[in-house]
């Protein structure tokens, strides 16, 4: 029994060490080696056979130059702001537009929600990088959008869409949006309908009742979503790279060209670290949200 | 005419506060209510009782504002009700589920209502304060909904519901999700509120013993239909049909045909050979119609030598016993295969002893203790 119960404690701890704790751990000890042109292309490289003094020359040649290379160079501080900015704006474009569907779809008929629901999760049956190449075709100055506003005489001239943030917004929303509608359908559909009804009992009128009640209660789900959105968009690299040009700055978009294109494994491996360290505040604070709800709910 | 504070359905010169006027309510191709026609009154406790499915809680939501009667019309207070949204009603509610709003305190809960209406700032904490203390909940007001007991959020709910000094309060099976025990004291305390606040209550419930225990009037409704509306003691030894009757408490059902006899009696032959048993006749019966007599268990006596005294006297064997620890009922087999209950109180320790199964034993009653009822 006791034994059970462990290895059943003990799988996901032994996953996230596994998947998550070594690949960090390799992670950082590259961002604090030096560049070389070598394979692996970094040093000092951990050589086992000379025993002790070869542990001990290792160490000595780990430095935190990369951190302070980041600090002095203002394209990362220019970029992780920017993803920041463009994270957040893409959540709160989510959330506006999320909402109204997961609202929708909560008060449509009890036959009619396993079928909107599979519309929502519909997109995930296409390869995420089809559908961001859709949207080009869509936003080019010769695509769909362009030649049906031309079409209908609203504009004479097409407009600029690809390579701006507008586009690398609606990639974002597009794409992150079931992860935005979902948890606030659930709480939403959750919602005791006697609830409103005791509120218009007591003197509120229909809108005074979806402020006062629905939006109280559905927070933790937006909650949620926001951060189901917000986390991933952060190191968003294929939709900024495909749809935003080099207009765009983005953190995922520096990541992989200092990997790829410099490489630089030891300072992307430092951009890495830094972004996970960013990111670990809302991870957190998801967290926090989640374990409210639980409690709320017992 | 000091009978009509107590009896004000009684009094012809009473203006009722809720009058229903020939009130039918459709579901697409469904009557749920079915031309209903009652008066309710200022300070009543009113009950709508019947089986899940009869129409009493649609009855409640259209007094609430939450339906629309289909045809007929609903005044309150002398206010047609059509188109007078629930928000703008002096009724309040008091949900089957509470319907507490599970991200408020309390406090906020009990101050809700008043917080929308014109009320001011310090008069609200006033209100609140007096809720808290009718419903002795002064020490949980800061708490929220799932930090305290069933019992104690079914007295939030109806503190919320109060607060706002309603006309009319409404109650949906309010007692529903508490136990046995802490039901019977709540029903006693329901009704000390109702009499502080001298509010007009209108409860639903199928529970015929809070209905009976509650309430001034009760109504028993089927399918829609009022059947009966008159007073618990009334509705329990005077019922007008078979169906309430058999709705209310315990009763023994007996077919055959009725014969009118003088003085509101009426006698009915019920087995072949066997002489005719009497009792009060019922509304609505007609001579020599076919009629089924009820009459409750303990107006039966059982005994085992042959009264005398009785015009009503019937020979069987006991059957069955149950020993209910205050009382005990007898199942009695007639030769004809009928059974029918008795009842004793147990009043004196193990004195029933004698009677045991298979044993002839005579049940006798007197003769207005049974109703002949129409069939």
């Amino acid at each position: 029994m006791n034994l059970a119960r462990r290895t059943l404690i003990g799988i996901p701890y032994l996953w996230l060490v596994l998947l998550f704790l070594v690949p960090f751990g390799i992670i950082f000890k590259i961002s604090l080696s030096d560049i070389a042109l070598a394979i692996p292309p970094y040093t000092p490289t951990l050589d086992l056979s000379e025993g002790l003094s070869g542990i001990r020359e290792f160490i000595a040649g780990l430095d935190w130059e990369n951190y302070i290379f980041l600090t002095e160079d203002d394209l990362y501080w220019r970029a992780y702001l920017s993803s920041l900015r463009i994270a957040l704006i893409s959540t709160v474009l989510a959330l506006l537009v999320g909402f109204p569907i997961a609202y929708g779809m909560a008060n449509a008929s009890p036959e009619w929600r396993p079928t909107l629901m599979m519309l929502v999760i519909l997109p995930f049956w296409t390869s995420f990088l089809i559908r961001v190449y859709a949207w080009i075709g869509i936003l080019s100055n010769e695509g769909f959008l362009n030649q049906f506003l031309l079409w209908t005489g609203l504009i004479s001239d097409p407009l600029q869409i690809m390579n701006t943030s507008t586009a690398v917004y609606i990639g974002i929303v597009y794409t992150y949006l079931p992860f935005m509608i979902l948890p606030i359908y659930a709480t939403l559909e959750r919602l005791d309908g006697s609830l409103l009804e005791a509120a218009e009992d007591l003197g509120c009128s229909r809108a005074s009742a979806f402020w006062l009640v629905t939006i109280p209660l559905s927070k933790s789900g937006v909650i949620a979503g926001c951060f189901l959105v917000f986390i991933p968009a952060l190191g968003e690299f294929v939709i900024p790279s495909l749809l935003g040009g080099s207009s765009t700055l983005m953190i995922g978009k520096v990541l992989w060209e200092e990997f790829f294109s410099n490489r630089d494994w030891p300072v992307a491996s430092a951009v890495a670290i830094i972004l996970l360290l960013i990111l670990v505040i809302p991870i957190i604070l998801f967290q926090k949200n989640q374990e409210k709800q639980a409690e709320a709910e017992t | 005419m000091p009978v009509a504070d107590d009896t004000p359905w009684l009094d012809p010169d009473q203006t009722p506060l809720i009058r229903f006027d020939g009130v039918s309510k459709l579901f697409g191709s469904f009557t749920a209510i079915d031309d209903i026609d009652l008066n309710i009154y200022r300070k009543e406790f009113f009950a709508l009782l019947g089986p899940s499915g009869c129409g009493k809680t649609t009855l409640m939501r259209m007094l609430a504002g939450f339906e629309a009667p289909t045809t007929g019309t609903i005044t309150i207070g002398g206010q047609d009700m059509a188109n007078i949204p629930p928000n703008r009603r002096e009724v309040n509610m008091m949900f089957q589920s509470y319907a507490l709003f599970p991200h408020l305190s309390i406090y906020d809960n009990i101050a809700f209502g008043l917080k929308r209406s014109s009320m001011a700032k310090g008069q609200i904490g006033a209100r609140v304060d007096e809720m808290l203390r009718l419903t002795r909940l002064e020490q949980f007001a800061r708490r929220k909904p799932h930090q305290i007991s069933g019992g104690q959020r079914q007295r939030v709910a109806l503190a919320r519901s109060l607060a706002k000094a309603p006309k009319l309060l409404l109650l949906d099976e309010p007692l529903g999700a508490l136990d046995k025990k802490l039901r019977q004291d709540t029903q006693f305390e329901l009704m000390d509120i109702q009499e502080k606040t001298e509010t007009t209550f209108v409860i639903v419930t199928h529970d015929q013993e809070e209905a009976m225990t509650v309430a001034s009037r009760v109504a028993v409704m089927d399918h829609g239909k009022i059947i009966q509306v008159d007073t618990p003691p009334r509705i329990y030894e005077s019922p007008n049909s078979v169906y309430v009757a058999d709705f209310i408490g315990d009763v023994n059902l007996i077919q055959g045909n009725a014969r009118s006899l003088p003085d509101g009696l009426a006698s009915l032959a019920w087995a072949e050979g066997a002489p005719e048993i009497m009792g009060t006749a019922g509304e609505g019966l007609s001579a020599s119609a076919p009629a089924t007599f009820a009459i409750r268990p303990e107006k039966v006596a059982i005994s085992v030598e042959r009264p005398t005294d009785r015009n009503n006297v019937v020979q069987g064997r006991i059957h069955d016993i149950a020993y209910l620890g205050n009382i005990s009922t007898y199942h009695v087999r007639l030769p004809g295969g009928q059974i029918v209950k008795a009842q004793t109180a147990n009043n004196r320790r193990l004195s029933r002893r004698s009677l045991t199964w298979e044993d002839e034993v005579y049940l006798s009653w007197t003769d207005t203790a049974g109703l002949v009822l129409a069939a």
